[in-house]
């Protein structure tokens, strides 16, 4: 009957058991893959975090050790490195996210002159090619006659940063129906408690996916970082410079931490959505 | 005011005066008066474009007027904003805020004028609108009917003079809205607060609210109680948007004394003079009408038997189409064209089937006279639209 024939299929049409296990598996089997390629390189930084070189360099396996962990500041001005590395990308960060999301919200909401020209002006730090970027920018800070430094590697970060934020919280606040602030005045919200309680708690998954791109492209730009830091040191650029002359195993210490307390947000992240939506 | 007090709080009026709203050249809302009375439902009716949301959004004080004030419970309120105006609106598609719970939407209005114990206004209004066990999720998961009880919940508890309801309906399928109408029409009696009804749904206005004011192209064009503007519409365009409308072309024969004589291509007709909202001259013209259920079709074999005294018009059937309570009769009328008849099946008459000779008849008291200057098919395509 056909209904037993769509149950159990005739065994002459049945493949083989393991290619219905691929079959199967197979969407599985290429995630899988793909992670693996993502995250191979990380886990060869972590494994030569407990490595102890013969040597400057860092490349091949010797054997186990802590040191470095022990002593990730044991290289000198690595850590100070480091340091100014976070508070840039920190300010930056904070500067991007605060411009970006003003210029975004001008963007969606209002109707003024050059305003096309502007939508079009802020994509163009993401088009550019950094290196041609970067030579303008130093053009222009020495033509102004001002001194390199964290100053203008900060201004240059917060510059390339905009474009970011500006996208993702202007796709945000596009798609957010106008009624809803309406409503909100309508519920007794003064404009201010409008913006706070409605306006900007629906946008900020686009101002923090913004304020992260930001962090993340502030904290390791070498290339803009190096035409305008002067005698500065940032960490890519100290992780660069010591390459030259030989590898730390402290560089995989600070790269390995980064990358698990990244993986630790994430995490962390997705439990509270999780949690979230079952309650 | 003297008039007595309800059990429960009262609403406020809206008087507006002189309104009006332009945009660049456009005219959205011509200048108009309106009084909104305390505690009553009033429905804003008309097509899409017709100026009733510009209307309502301007007394909730989303839109400023161009000209004109409007007044609430007799305090001029017009210079407000609207988290000032003791007035709240149930949005088009409900603009409930996606990031807060249900209990947190309904409680937003409390929240923002300071109410620091909302937990028990918020559960009792929750299960007035029947949606108690819903208050922890978040609007995108409830049903469409749902969503809309919340915008009710989160409007009301505020108790609001006034509420505003912009198409409150008109996301929701046919079956839910009729429950929904009902739904409205109970908590509004409950509650006492004057309703702002605006909807393009001529039945619902007319199920539901007190007074109806029908709009059209920025003015209102006739104001009143639902059976007044059917059985009396002023105007071709409430003639014809609400329900069906006969209309003849007419020519005045006598005009003095209660009842005016009309000649419409050979037959004679007879129209109350005070149901004539026209000027009616011996030799002019009006438009008389008359209702497809007011109309009764007898076989023009019959046609010596029936009562004196009824307005009568020789016809055949066009085309008839039985839906259960009634049969719809298209009948066409020489020199006239065609009318609509809606027939009860109480006892039907096996003769009267596309071809037959007929004739119309009518008591004179059923109709009505309107300006023949009017365009005659004002509001009739609208209708079909908004249906």
């Amino acid at each position: 009957m056909a209904v037993r024939d769509t149950t159990a299929p005739p065994a002459a049409r049945a493949p083989h058991r393991g290619l219905r296990w691929l079959r199967r598996h197979l969407v599985t089997l290429a995630g899988l893959a793909t992670l693996g390629y993502l995250i191979l390189p990380n886990v060869v930084v972590l494994v030569f975090s407990f490595n102890k070189p013969n040597g400057r360099f860092n490349y091949s396996w010797q054997r186990f050790s802590l040191d470095a962990w022990r002593d990730p500041c044991g290289v000198a001005d690595l850590c100070g490195s480091l340091g100014l590395s976070l508070r840039i990308a920190v300010w930056a960060t904070l500067g991007a996210t605060v411009l970006g999301t003003m210029i975004a919200f001008a963007l969606a909401r209002y109707r003024f002159r050059a305003r096309s020209s502007v939508n079009t002006l802020i994509f163009l730090p993401m088009a550019m090619p950094e290196v041609v970027m970067a030579a303008s920018l130093a053009t222009l800070f020495l033509n102004m006659g001002i001194q390199f430094g964290f100053w203008t590697i900060l201004i240059a970060h917060i510059m390339f940063c905009l474009s970011f934020v500006v996208t993702a919280v202007k796709a945000r606040v596009m798609s957010m129906d106008p009624r809803l602030e309406q409503a909100a005045q309508d519920l007794y919200a003064s404009p201010v408690q409008t913006f706070l309680r409605v306006t900007l708690p629906i946008a900020a998954p686009g101002i923090a996916s913004g304020a992260l791109l930001s962090f993340a492209l502030s904290f390791d730009d070498f290339i803009i970082t190096n035409f305008n830091a002067g005698s500065t040191v940032t960490f890519p650029m100290f992780v660069w410079g010591s390459a030259q002359r030989g590898t730390p195993v402290q560089i995989n210490v600070i790269g390995s931490a980064m990358f698990l307390i990244a993986v630790l947000c994430v995490v962390a992240g997705q439990l509270a959505g999780a949690r979230r939506k079952r309650s | 005011m003297t008039r007595t007090a309800p059990p429960h709080r009262s609403g406020g009026d809206v008087r507006l005066e002189g309104i009006s709203k332009t945009y660049g050249s456009f005219t959205a809302v011509h200048p108009l008066d309106l009084t909104v009375p305390a505690g009553s439902f009033f429905a804003l009716l008309g097509a899409s474009g017709c100026g009733k949301t510009t209307t309502l959004r301007m007394i909730a004080g989303l839109e400023d007027p161009t000209t004109g004030t409007v007044a609430l419970s007799g305090q001029d309120v017009t210079a407000l904003p609207p988290y000032k105006r003791q007035v709240n609106t149930v949005f088009q598609n409900y603009a409930l805020f996606p990031h807060l719970d249900i209990h947190e939407n309904v409680a937003f209005g409390l929240r923002r004028r300071g109410i620091k114990s909302v937990k028990k206004p918020v559960e009792e209004m929750l299960d007035l609108v029947q949606l108690g066990p819903m208050a922890r999720r978040r609007p995108q998961q409830l049903s469409g009917g749902q969503q809309q009880r919340v915008a009710v919940a989160r409007a009301l508890i505020n108790k609001p003079e006034v509420l505003l309801l912009d198409e409150p309906l008109g996301a929701l399928d046919l079956k839910l809205r009729r429950q929904m109408q009902l739904e409205l029409k109970r908590i509004q009696t409950e509650v006492g607060i004057t309703f702002v009804h605006v909807t393009h749904d001529q039945e619902e206005a007319m199920t539901m609210a007190d007074t109806v004011a029908v709009m059209n192209g920025g003015r209102v064009e006739q104001l009143g109680a639902p059976a007044d503007l059917y059985e009396n519409p002023a105007s071709t365009f409430v003639a014809n948007f609400l329900g069906t409308s006969n209309l003849i072309e007419a020519e005045v024969v006598t005009a003095d004394g209660e009842e005016l004589l009309l000649k419409a291509g050979d037959a004679a007709l007879r129209l109350p003079a005070r149901r004539c909202s026209a000027p009616a001259r011996p030799g002019g013209k009006v438009l008389a009408g008359v209702r497809p259920e007011k109309v009764t079709l007898a076989h023009a074999d019959d046609a010596g038997s029936l009562p004196g005294g009824r307005n009568l018009l020789p016809a055949r059937i066009k085309d008839a189409g039985f839906i259960g309570v009634s049969t719809q009769y298209v009948v066409t009328v020489p020199g006239l064209g065609e009318l609509a008849v809606y027939e009860q099946n109480i006892e039907r008459d096996g003769r009267l089937i596309p071809g037959a000779d007929v004739v119309l008849h009518w008591s004179p008291a059923h109709t009505f006279g309107l300006d023949a200057a009017q365009d005659i098919g004002a509001g009739a395509d609208l209708d079909e639209e908004a249906a």
